[in-house]
C-alpha cells in the first residue's frame, strides 16, 4: 500500500537524520575528549581577542623596505595565514615599516613559524659534501692537507672557493646540532661561499656564492611528474617557474652543472633557505626554458611543502617577531550578547509569526529551525577543531540572516502545500505534489548560495573568506533539514486526523483557502451531486489541448463556473483514488 | 489584516480574482527605479565618496603602556572629545596595554588625544605613543572581493540561464541585483555610517539573499508559462503577473521572517550599543532585504516580460487570447 509505503519511508528519513545528527555530536564528542574541540563555537578576533604579532622585516641587502616591498609582505603573510585554515587574521602595516599579524587564540609553533619563516632562498652550487655527513668529523683532517686554493675562483663552482678555514668550519659544522638547524639570524653574503645542512637527509654541504636569487622565481608548484613521452608517472615532482633573468641564469648554470657530470657533488646545486638547504638535486639536464622540475623521493606533501617555500621563498624579505602580546576583543562583550539577544528576539518573533501565518503549522517551521540550528552548530563546533574555522560578529549575523533564508524553504513548500488544496486536492496529494515542485524551486535557490558561498571562499581572501563559509554551511544545512526533517514530519502530519481534516488550527484548513475537499476523513464523501462538474473540465486535468479548445468556445460565465469547479475535478479524482485504498 | 482575511488573500491573489499589474503597470516601477538609481549615483558623489573606516584607509594609533585602569570607554571618549564624529576602537593588550585606533588625525588632533589619553588612564605622556597604521582591507583583499564578485555574478547567471533555458531571464536578474545593491549603497552612504569590512560583508549578503528571492519567483513563473503555447487563458505578461502574484504571500512572509532578526539586532544595535559593527552590518541588511524582495517583483519579473513580449510567438498567442476574449465578450 502506497499510504503505509509512504509513511515508513518517511520515519525511515527521519531515522537517518537522527543517525546523522547522532554522528556529527559523537565526532565532536570524541574530538573533544581525546583531542582539542569543544563543545562551543571557537571565536574569532574581534569577539575572542588573539594575539598580536609585531613584525619587523630585513631586507636581504640591508636597506630600507619601499612600500611596494611592505605590500608584497602582508600579502605573502596573508596568503600563508588564510592557507593554515579559515580563522580571519588581520593583517595591516605599521608607520609603514611594520606588519602587524592579529591573530585570534594562540598561534601554535607551526603558524608562528609559518609567518615568521623568511624567504631568504637562493640557489647555490655545491661545491663538496653530501648526504648523510651529519655529525663534526671526529679526526679534524691536519693542516697541511687542507685543500688550499690554487688560483682565484672562474664560476660559482670552481673548487677553488674552498679556502682552509672554510673547509675547517665545514669539518667542525655538526648538523645533528639543533642549534645548526634554526633559521640564520643573518642571511650569509650572496657573493661568498658557505656550508650549510641539509636537515631532510643530514646532509652538509660546501655551497659557492649565490646564483640565481629567489626573487627569479616567478611561481612554484607540483605534480605528478612526467616522462619524456608525456606520460603521467607515478612520483611527484616540483616545477619552478623562473622569470627572463632567471631562466637566463639557471640555464648558464646547468649547462655547467651538466658538464661536470653525474656522480661529482659538484653536479648538484642547492635551494638554500635561510641558511638552511631544503634540497640538493642534480643535474640531469640543460634547461633552457626556466622550466626546471625537481624529483626525486618525493611523497605529495614534501613536493608540496617544496613548493609552498619556493612561491613563498620569492620574497626577498625576511621577518623577526619583534614583539607578540594578547590583545582582547576588539568588540567588547555587550556586542555579542546583544547581538545573541537580538538574535534570540527576532527568533521569537518570527516563531510568533510563523504562528500568526500557519498556526500548527508554524510548530513545523520552528522545529525545523531548531533542527538546522542544531546542525549548524555542530558542524561550526566541529570545523573549528579541524579547519580552525572561528565565528566573527559578522559570521553571528550572517546566521541570524540565515534564519530567513531557511524559514523560506519551509515558506516556499507550505505555500505550494497550500495551492495544491486550493486546487481540491486531498492533503496527503497535496504533500506529494507541492513537495515535487517545491523541491526544484528550493534546490535551485540553494544552488545560487552555494555557487556563492564556493566562489567567494576559493576567491577572495581574508573575512570575505569566512563570510562564504558561513553562507555555504548554512545553505548545506538547510537542504538537509528540508530534505530529512519538513517534508518527511509533512508527510506524517498529512496522515494524523489533525491536519488530515483540515481543523480550523491546523494551517490547511481547505475550507479557509478556497477549496471545499469531496473527501473529508474516514468514508465521509461529500454527495457527488453537490457540484455538477462539466465533462470538459474534467478532460482539462487530461488533456491540455483538448481542454484549451474546449474553454476558448466557453462564454465567459461558463468559464468561470468552470473555473471554480476545475479544482472540484481533480479532487474527484484524488479523492476516489484515497478512497480505494 | 486578521488570519482569515490573510488567507482569503492568498487565496484571492492565487485564482487571480485579487491582482495587483506588476507586469502592466511596469513602465512606472521602472521610472521610479531610474529616478532611484540617480539619485543613490548622485548622494555619494555629492558628499564626496563613502565614509570609508580606518580597515580601509589606515589611520592613527595611540598605545598607552602600564596603566591600572583598562577601561575602553576612556580611550573612546578621549578621541571623541577632540573628534566627536570618530568611531575609535579600544583594545586591552597584554594586561596593562591599551590600543585606541582611530581615523588619520592631524598632528594637532593627535596631541589633544595623546594628552587626553595621558589624563585618562592617568599615566604620563611620554607612555602614550602615537603611530599610523595601515589598512586591514587593503587593496588586494578588495581586489580579490571584487574578483570573487565577478566571477559569482558570472556563473550565477549562466546558471540561470541553463536552468531556465533563457538567458533572458538571468538578464532580468541581473539588473534587478545591480538596482538592489546600486540603491542599498546610495541608502548607506546617506546615513554617513562608516564603511567597515562588516558593511562589506552585510552587503554580500545582500547580494545572495536578492539573487535567491529572484529564483524563487522566477520559478514559479517558469512553471505558469511552461505550457505558454498551447494555452490561450492569459497572455504571457498576464501569465508572469499572476505568477508574482501568487507568490506574493511567499514573499511577504519570507521579508518578514527575514527581516524580525535583523530588525531586532538593527534596533538593539542603533539604540543600545550605538556605532559599531552590529548597526553598520544589520543597517545593510535592513534595506538590503527590503529592497532585494521589491526588486524582483517591481523590477526582475516586469522586465523578463517586457524582454519577451515582442517575441513572434508569444505576440501571436497574445493575439489568440484577444481574439478568444472579443469572441466570449461578443456572445454575452
Amino acid at each position: 500500500m502506497p499510504r503505509t509505503g509512504t509513511g515508513t519511508a518517511a520515519k525511515r528519513t527521519l531515522v537517518w537524520l537522527g543517525v546523522l545528527t547522532a554522528l556529527l555530536a559523537t565526532l565532536l564528542g570524541a574530538g573533544a575528549h581525546w583531542s582539542t574541540a569543544s563543545w562551543s563555537p571557537r571565536l574569532a578576533l574581534d569577539l575572542e581577542g588573539g594575539t598580536q604579532m609585531i613584525l619587523a622585516p630585513r631586507v636581504q641587502d640591508g636597506s630600507e623596505i619601499t612600500p611596494e616591498q611592505l605590500d608584497q609582505a602582508v600579502e605573502i603573510i596573508r596568503q600563508r595565514v588564510d592557507g593554515s585554515g579559515v580563522a580571519e587574521a588581520e593583517i595591516s602595516t605599521q608607520s609603514g615599516q611594520n606588519v602587524i599579524v592579529s591573530l585570534p587564540g594562540t598561534p601554535d609553533a607551526q603558524t608562528r613559524d609559518l609567518i615568521q619563516a623568511s624567504a631568504q632562498m637562493e640557489f647555490r652550487p655545491v661545491l663538496a659534501g653530501g648526504p648523510g655527513q651529519a655529525p663534526a668529523a671526529e679526526t679534524p683532517t691536519p693542516e697541511d692537507q687542507l685543500p688550499t686554493p690554487a688560483a682565484e675562483p672562474q664560476n660559482a663552482s670552481d673548487p677553488n672557493w674552498i679556502t682552509p678555514e672554510l673547509y675547517q668550519e665545514f669539518e667542525a659544522l655538526n648538523c645533528l646540532d639543533p642549534a645548526a638547524l634554526e633559521p640564520a639570524e643573518e642571511p650569509a653574503p650572496a657573493d661568498e661561499p658557505m656550508v650549510a645542512c641539509e636537515p631532510d637527509t643530514q646532509g652538509k654541504y660546501i655551497l659557492g656564492p649565490v646564483e640565481v636569487p629567489g626573487t627569479d622565481i616567478t611561481t612554484a608548484s607540483y605534480g605528478l611528474e612526467r616522462s619524456q613521452g608525456g606520460q603521467t608517472l607515478n612520483s611527484w615532482a616540483v616545477n619552478i617557474d623562473f622569470n627572463d633573468e632567471g631562466t637566463e641564469t639557471f640555464r648558464e648554470v646547468t649547462e655547467r652543472l651538466y658538464a661536470i657530470g653525474q656522480g661529482d657533488p659538484r653536479n648538484q646545486f642547492a635551494i638554500v633557505l635561510d641558511g638552511r638547504i631544503v634540497s640538493a638535486p642534480t643535474t640531469n639536464a640543460v634547461i633552457p626554458d626556466g622550466n626546471p622540475s625537481i624529483s626525486g623521493n618525493f611523497t605529495e606533501e614534501s613536493a608540496a611543502a617544496l613548493a609552498e617555500q619556493l612561491k613563498y621563498g620569492a620574497l626577498p624579505i625576511s621577518f623577526e617577531i619583534q614583539s607578540e602580546q594578547q590583545i582582547s576583543a576588539t568588540l567588547g562583550a555587550d556586542q555579542l550578547r546583544l547581538g545573541l539577544i537580538a538574535g534570540l528576539i527576532g527568533l521569537l518573533l518570527v516563531a510568533a509569526y510563523s504562528m500568526f501565518q500557519y498556526r500548527l503549522l508554524g510548530l513545523v517551521t520552528i522545529a525545523s529551525l531548531v533542527v538546522a540550528g542544531v546542525l549548524t552548530y555542530l558542524a561550526i563546533c566541529i570545523l573549528g577543531w579541524t579547519e580552525n574555522y572561528r565565528l566573527s560578529l559578522a559570521g553571528v549575523a550572517g546566521l541570524i540572516v540565515a534564519i530567513g533564508q531557511t524559514a523560506d524553504s519551509f515558506i516556499v513548500y507550505f505555500e505550494r502545500i497550500r495551492d495544491e488544496l486550493r486546487e481540491g486536492r486531498g492533503l496527503v496529494s497535496a504533500v506529494e505534489n507541492g513537495w515535487r515542485r517545491a523541491k526544484r524551486t528550493v534546490l535551485a535557490s540553494k544552488a545560487v548560495n552555494l555557487l556563492a558561498a564556493l566562489v567567494l571562499f576559493f576567491v577572495a581572501v581574508g573575512n570575505v573568506r569566512g563570510f562564504a563559509f558561513t553562507l555555504g554551511l548554512t545553505a548545506i544545512a538547510d537542504l538537509i533539514v528540508v530534505f530529512l526533517f519538513t517534508h518527511p514530519v509533512l508527510r506524517l502530519l498529512a496522515r494524523t486526523k489533525f491536519f488530515g481534516e483540515g481543523h480550523p488550527w491546523s494551517g490547511l484548513d481547505p475550507s479557509r483557502l478556497g477549496g471545499i475537499p469531496l473527501y473529508r476523513g474516514a468514508g465521509r464523501l461529500r454527495q457527488p451531486g453537490e457540484g455538477t462538474v462539466k465533462p470538459v473540465v474534467v478532460a482539462r486535468t487530461k488533456n491540455k489541448g483538448a481542454s484549451a479548445e474546449a474553454e476558448r468556445r466557453l462564454t465567459i460565465a461558463e468559464r468561470r463556473r468552470a473555473e471554480q469547479q476545475k479544482a472540484l475535478a481533480g479532487r474527484t479524482g484524488s479523492s476516489q483514488k484515497e478512497t480505494n485504498e | 489584516m486578521s488570519r482569515t482575511n490573510f488567507a482569503t488573500f492568498g487565496n484571492e491573489l492565487y485564482s487571480g480574482k485579487r491582482s495587483y499589474p506588476f507586469v502592466a503597470k511596469r513602465n512606472l516601477w521602472f521610472l521610479i527605479a531610474g529616478i532611484a538609481l540617480l539619485i543613490s549615483i548622485i548622494i555619494p558623489v555629492v558628499k564626496g565618496g563613502f565614509n570609508l573606516g580606518i580597515d580601509f584607509r589606515g589611520g592613527s594609533e595611540f598605545t598607552v603602556s602600564s596603566t591600572q585602569d583598562t577601561d575602553p570607554a576612556i580611550g573612546e571618549q578621549a578621541v571623541t572629545d577632540v573628534v566627536p564624529e570618530a568611531v575609535p576602537r579600544v583594545t586591552n593588550i597584554a594586561g596593562d596595554t591599551m590600543r585606541v585606533q582611530t581615523e588619520r588625525l592631524s598632528d594637532d588632533e593627535t596631541l589633544s588625544v595623546r594628552g587626553n589619553l595621558a589624563d585618562g588612564y592617568g599615566v604620563g605622556e611620554d607612555q602614550v605613543t602615537s603611530s599610523y597604521v595601515g589598512p586591514t582591507w587593503g587593496e588586494d583583499v578588495s581586489r580579490q572581493a571584487l574578483i570573487g564578485f565577478g566571477v559569482f555574478v558570472l556563473l550565477a547567471a549562466i546558471l540561470m540561464a541553463l536552468y531556465f533555458r533563457t538567458w533572458k531571464m538571468a538578464l532580468a536578474a541581473m539588473a534587478a541585483l545591480v538596482v538592489v545593491m546600486v540603491l542599498t549603497a546610495g541608502l548607506y552612504s546617506l546615513s554617513d555610517f562608516e564603511v567597515t569590512p562588516s558593511a562589506i560583508i552585510g552587503f554580500l549578503t545582500i547580494l545572495s539573499y536578492a539573487l535567491y528571492d529572484t529564483v524563487v519567483v522566477f520559478d514559479k513563473i517558469r512553471e505558469n508559462t511552461a505550457d505558454m503555447k498551447t494555452s490561450t487563458e492569459r497572455t504571457f505578461a498576464e501569465q508572469v503577473n499572476l505568477a508574482v502574484n501568487q507568490t506574493l504571500v511567499r514573499s511577504i512572509n519570507t521579508s518578514v521572517v527575514a527581516i524580525l532578526p535583523v530588525a531586532s539586532i538593527l534596533f538593539i544595535g542603533a539604540f543600545l550599543l550605538g556605532a559599531g559593527t552590529l548597526q553598520d552590518l544589520s543597517l545593510a541588511l535592513f534595506i538590503g532585504i527590503i529592497l532585494g524582495t521589491l526588486g524582483t517583483i517591481f523590477i526582475a519579473a516586469p522586465l523578463y516580460a517586457a524582454l519577451r513580449l515582442n517575441e513572434p510567438e508569444l505576440k501571436k498567442q497574445e493575439e489568440k487570447v484577444l481574439a478568444r476574449r472579443s469572441l466570449a465578450a461578443a456572445s454575452t
